[in-house]
């Protein structure tokens, strides 16, 4: 039980936020970005930080899960659930077709190469207007139901979309703790080695690339049903960019490290309301900053820090991570 | 059908032309100092919008571009001085978001200094258009191809005929050896990001008559400047000015065949394929992974 601790404390965090501050608009407005953020960052976490493959095109698959439930709800009424499903299976068939060329590539090409992608698919959502709503997008997206129960109220969205990013981060735990997860960390470490290992590394990092789609694509249908309404804009390379950012700053190959990033990034916008022409600036210095000063990110930089104050003089097995 | 093809082929070379000066500022970056900047785009940008402000408050043409220019390379050097140097030992990946926070600042800045709004230049010699059948050639499209053109064999004959060129291509080569030698390896480094900036100031004041100048203007070319260089094969300078005019002559006359809305899928679709199938670009050594 001890490696979910972090686990716990998160979802304690997560309940009490609410209760302690529930007319909080950073509660319970704000809190549903981050978790919907924090889900995706999860996910691309365990491509970038775990396995060491950088994606600038991730904001596509959030794209992807997003138009799918956009699109099946309201041209053809589908049922949300249905729709949110044929989205996964979109999202899974397009990962895996371009996973095995993309990850053939590394380091800038790999970049480059997924960067390529994420503006491929955002201009598909662009261009036929008559089918996506062109660049003024999709409105009027019907809300979610469970059991009977209508997702329509700021606070029911942060019990689903908070649920979601703990399902999400039990997954990703899971699956960080297997032996898929030391082979990942093997890939990072060295691929001839991970090679001479026995690791499979065309495999594996095609199915870690797969897994953080749909991570993406998930939080894309979340992101549909509970904005209502979306345009290209949401799923441009510069979010892309801002997803890597909620990685790094909160430290790669950290567990929770991605969730703290998220938060810091969506809150800054919000915090920033009052200094509105300097947002793009100011992200731009804290990107340099955080790279140039805390390469390891804010979270594990801090942590490090913290942790001893703490826990007295236990040896520490556990690789990186916080 | 011809026409169509040769007036792709006049707008795509144009175009081309400044992706390849973007490319090639690319490429002299990532040769020294192995790091692939994308804040490139924003040097074009930085170029053009200061021309644009100089002229507005009464600067002469030609000095305004002189001044613009300076502008830009100054950018160039404080990029260099203050977020790649410190970051010296930094991962690829670190690099990257390095860079492009650089970019995004520099479009913050932009943006704070001259707002949303589009700009053009005037062109530099008139706009009487020559008739090449049903096809036009304007003059400043003449500019773009013929100042690329002279920029171009200038960087060529700079690294194989000066000294400082052939201490640059030392420097990509093994920077521990060429410090042992006796070049300033960190002051290498700073030229280069000079002359790379030089060019792209140099593309976006050519194409700032032809194409409207913003301040998120930088980013598109940036990246197709980047293509240009993948496609010639990372670190070969004038493959990636080859790459450059490719890139713009498939692009434009995918825009003529096909439909304009998609001109930028076109290019990076094209750049998606050759990655996939040639990952050492065109002109590009294989390259091989030390363990």
């Amino acid at each position: 039980m001890k490696r979910y601790r972090g686990f716990f404390a998160l979802a304690s965090i997560i309940t009490l936020a609410p209760i302690l501050f529930p007319v909080n608009y950073f509660v319970t407005v704000v809190g549903v970005s981050i978790a919907i953020n924090a889900l995706i960052a999860v996910g691309l976490n365990l491509l970038m930080g775990y396995t060491g493959q950088i994606s600038l095109g991730h904001a596509a698959f959030f794209g992807i899960g997003a138009y799918a439930s956009g699109l099946l709800t309201t041209l053809l009424s589908w049922n949300p659930w249905l729709a949110l499903l044929v989205g996964l299976l979109a999202t899974w068939l397009v990962a895996e077709l371009i996973a095995r060329p993309i990850l053939r590539l590394k380091g800038h090409y790999l970049a480059m190469a997924t960067l390529g992608f994420g503006i491929i698919i955002n201009i598909l959502m662009v261009q036929p207007t008559h089918i996506t709503g062109g660049p003024d997008g999709l409105s009027d997206i019907p809300v979610l139901n469970i059991l009977g129960w209508d997702i329509d109220s700021d606070i029911r969205w942060y019990i689903v979309a908070n649920g979601a990013l703990l399902l999400g981060v039990w997954v990703a735990l899971n699956l960080i703790n297997s032996r898929i997860g030391l082979a990942l960390r093997a890939v990072h470490g060295s691929e001839v080695g991970a090679q001479m290992m026995g690791v499979d590394i065309e495999k594996i990092k095609i199915k870690i690339f797969v897994v953080s789609a749909l991570f993406a694509a998930f939080a894309g249908s979340l992101f549909a049903h509970q904005q209502g309404f979306i345009s290209p804009d949401s799923f441009s390379f510069h979010f892309s960019i801002e997803l890597v950012v909620m990685v790094v700053l909160g430290g790669m190959a950290s567990k929770y490290g991605p969730i703290f990033g998220a938060a810091v990034l969506t809150m800054l916008p919000e915090t920033l309301v009052v200094f509105e022409d300097y947002e793009v600036l100011i992200l731009g210095a804290i990107m340099m900053g955080i790279m140039i000063f805390l390469p390891q990110g804010l979270w594990v930089g801090l942590s490090q820090k913290i942790k001893p104050l703490f826990i007295k003089k236990t040896i520490s097995v556990e690789p990186a991570g916080g | 059908m011809s026409d169509v093809l040769l007036q792709s082929l006049i707008t795509g070379v144009t175009i081309g032309s400044a992706y390849a000066l973007v490319g090639l500022g690319f490429a002299i970056i990532f040769n020294v100092s192995d790091v692939v900047n994308f804040a490139q785009g924003e040097f074009v940008m930085v170029g053009a919008m200061s021309a644009v402000s100089l002229l507005a408050v009464g600067v002469p043409f030609a000095v305004a571009l002189f001044l613009a220019l300076v502008i830009a390379v100054c950018i160039g050097l404080i990029l260099e001085k203050f977020a790649i140097e410190p970051a010296k030992s930094a991962t690829v990946v670190s690099t990257i978001i390095i860079t492009i926070g650089a970019s995004i600042f520099l479009r913050g800045l932009a943006l704070l200094i001259w707002g949303k709004d589009f700009h053009s230049l005037p062109a530099f010699s008139g706009e009487t258009p020559i008739h090449i059948g049903s096809a036009t050639l304007t003059p400043q499209s003449m500019w773009v191809m013929g100042v690329t053109a002279v920029l171009v064999f200038l960087v060529h004959q700079f690294f194989n005929r000066t000294i400082t060129g052939k201490a640059l291509l030392a420097c990509s080569a093994n920077p521990i050896a060429a410090s042992l030698i006796g070049i300033p390896v960190k002051r290498m480094m700073l030229f280069a990001y000079g002359l790379s900036a030089l060019l792209g100031g140099a593309a976006g004041l050519l194409i700032a008559p032809i194409a409207f100048t913003s301040y998120d203007a930088g980013m598109m070319l940036g990246l197709k400047g980047f293509a240009a260089a993948i496609l010639g094969g990372l670190g070969n300078p004038m493959g990636a000015v080859a790459g450059g005019v490719v890139l713009g002559v498939l692009e434009s006359l995918g825009a003529g065949l096909i439909s304009s809305g998609y001109k930028d899928a076109i290019a990076f679709i094209i750049l998606l394929l050759v990655l996939f199938f040639k990952p050492q670009g065109f002109f590009g050594k294989a390259g091989e992974e030390r363990v």
